[in-house]
């Protein structure tokens, strides 16, 4: 059970911001020495604000962006995009979902080939498999087959979405990066997403690191918690301690910042404004 | 979510798909658009004139009557029902000359437009893929085309290559062909920080297929536009070649030829200038209307669910 998945250590990433004629180049630190482990089947939660870091580890765990410097393993194998390329099987152990859901998906791609060029790509699979497997793919995702020959623009946010994981799962990766998936789409949908993605999870065994900024979402699906913060990992442990005992200063301010909707809360912050 | 996706379920089954599916979906976009049903219709007749121009035409387009020199049409006073547009200065049938004038104002339109929409393709992608110094290089050159009046710099082509048809075709292509690298890197460099070119990068596909397959079919509304414009512009622009000597040879039948020779007559046999002009005219405007509707019926944000 405990295979871990996925490991990095130290990764950092700086970017060059090239200067103009009265401006002088530098270094932006995007993320600074983070180092993390995921085992089959768990969720790894990142969460922080917007700008600290939390997309481009994203970026450098998918292998899009190399790391700096620091060493990422994918199922226990070494991976430096810099230096070695990347190999077709490295390429299929990752797959990646994006926040947009309406800017994710090829708008002159039918469903039916969004789904299947990776395995088009990948594969050696004729076309009559290619469709089968896409077919099936979209059954499991709460779609019908008679959704294969639409184009993106004919669905909702949260059915694109639905296409989007599709996607990620076709090369039946071992890790799947969720770069804020829910975020875009409104609450009813999020759920059903949610739900999804946990029962995939529990099907297909998948690991999944989930990048959110919304805590109620992150309580509900994941494993671990890191919380970032300009770029470093300030807090990382399992959910349980980390919502019970937050040891740094800006997880308490990040979750005093969170929205309660219970009764009780409501019941006391309306006594509070009597009060006043 | 399940139910409203059963609900949307229409009775669109699951049919294998195929070239002949593609083609069925396309013409039912396409034909919803009248002007453009219009515009292929006159199209398709211009080609097939110019296909079975020996057979349509009354005369031969070089056959002079001397008899019969800047005879009127028809029906005017004077015509002869044996010219029915009339003739021109050295008595040629202005009939038989427009018909096989079609041939060659088509055959330079679809050679310039081939030739600066691949060649501009080609560097516009390249240019705005990947960026750099590959993108300076086009791009510098392609400004510097495009510094010269396009006509002048024809003019000097032609001028180096040797007059004629074929090099005054390629001498156009060469003018027009930055409007179209122009165009492909500025949609090319918009299309390639979508996510979804992110995600097929993901999915595995290399820069050819990144290239080809992901970014460009999504760049080419603006570019199908362009090159029938660039239809039209090349045939004026062949015309004009031909006014200044240099293009297509005076007993060419070309309409620009036949436009630009009749210019001295343009108060004394006004028909003489009117045809060509007619038929340029008319062949521009079906190929507009056809462009139009090529937009709508490639452009999946236009189309009907």
């Amino acid at each position: 059970m405990s295979v871990t998945v996925l490991e990095g250590k130290n990764i950092v990433r700086d970017y060059h911001v090239g200067g103009g004629l009265f401006r002088p180049a530098r270094t932006v630190h995007a993320v600074k020495g983070v180092s993390f482990t995921v085992r089959k089947g768990k969720t790894l939660a990142i969460v922080g604000e917007s700008g600290c870091g939390k997309s481009t580890l994203a970026r450098i765990i998918t292998l899009i962006d190399p790391a700096t410097s620091g060493e990422l393993f994918i199922d226990g194998n070494k991976v430096d995009i810099a230096k070695d390329g990347l190999s077709k099987e490295m390429r299929r152990k990752v797959q990646i979902v994006f926040q947009n859901p309406y800017g994710s998906l090829n708008p002159r791609q039918k469903i039916g080939d969004v789904l299947g060029e990776p395995l088009l790509i990948n594969t050696d699979k004729p076309a009559e498999e290619r469709r089968d497997l896409a077919m099936k793919m979209l059954k499991k995702v709460g779609l019908g087959p008679e959704h294969y020959n639409r184009y993106p623009h004919m669905f909702s946010g949260g059915q694109r979405q639905r296409i989007a994981i599709a996607r990620a799962l076709m090369l039946n990766p071992s890790l799947l990066v969720l770069d804020e998936p829910v975020s875009a789409l409104d609450l009813s949908v999020q759920a059903q997403v949610l739900n999804l993605l946990a029962d995939l999870q529990d099907e297909f065994q998948l690991t999944y690191v989930f990048i959110s900024h919304d805590l109620s979402v992150v309580r509900y699906i994941a494993d671990d918690v890191m919380v970032m913060y300009f770029g470093e990992a300030v807090e990382y442990g399992s959910r349980a301690e980390v919502f019970a005992d937050p040891k740094h200063n800006y997880t308490r301010t990040l979750f005093a910042a969170t929205p309660r909707a219970d009764v009780a809360s409501i019941k006391a912050r309306l006594a509070r404004k009597k009060a006043a | 979510m399940t139910d409203q996706s059963a609900a949307e379920a229409t009775a669109a089954s699951v049919p294998p798909g195929g070239r002949q599916r593609a083609f069925a979906e396309f013409w039912h976009y396409f034909s919803m658009n009248t002007g453009a049903v219009i515009g292929l219709v006159v199209f398709s007749a211009l080609v097939l004139v110019a296909i079975f121009a020996p057979l349509v035409a009354p005369h031969s387009p070089d056959e002079q009557f001397r008899d019969a020199l800047l005879a009127p049409p028809v029906w005017q006073e004077g015509g002869k029902s044996m010219f029915l547009l009339g003739t021109d200065a050295v008595g040629r049938d202005m009939l038989s000359r427009l018909i096989f004038g079609a041939r060659f104002s088509l055959f330079i339109g679809l050679v310039v437009v081939v030739f600066s929409l691949t060649s501009g393709i080609i560097l516009g992608v390249l240019a705005g893929y990947f960026r750099g110094w590959v993108d300076t290089l086009i791009m510098r050159v392609m400004d510097i085309i495009l510094a010269f009046p396009s006509l002048l710099l024809a003019l000097v082509l032609v001028a180096i290559l040797g007059p004629g048809l074929f090099n005054a075709m390629l001498a156009i292509a060469l003018v027009l062909q930055p409007h179209f690298a122009r165009l492909t890197r500025a949609a090319v460099m918009a299309e390639k920080n979508r996510e979804y070119v992110v995600s097929a990068k993901v999915a595995g596909a290399g820069h050819i297929r990144l290239m080809l397959v992901t970014i460009l079919p999504n760049c080419m509304a603006p570019l199908i536009v362009q090159a029938t414009l660039s239809f039209s512009n090349a045939i004026l622009e062949a015309a004009a070649l031909g006014f200044l000597g240099v293009g297509a040879q005076p007993p060419t039948p070309e309409w620009g030829t036949m436009l630009a020779s009749a210019r001295e007559f343009i108060l004394r046999a006004p028909w003489v200038v009117t045809f060509p002009g007619l038929a340029i005219l008319i062949t521009v405007l079906a190929i507009n209307l056809i462009g139009d509707g090529l937009r709508d019926a490639f452009d999946p944000k236009l189309k009907r669910s």
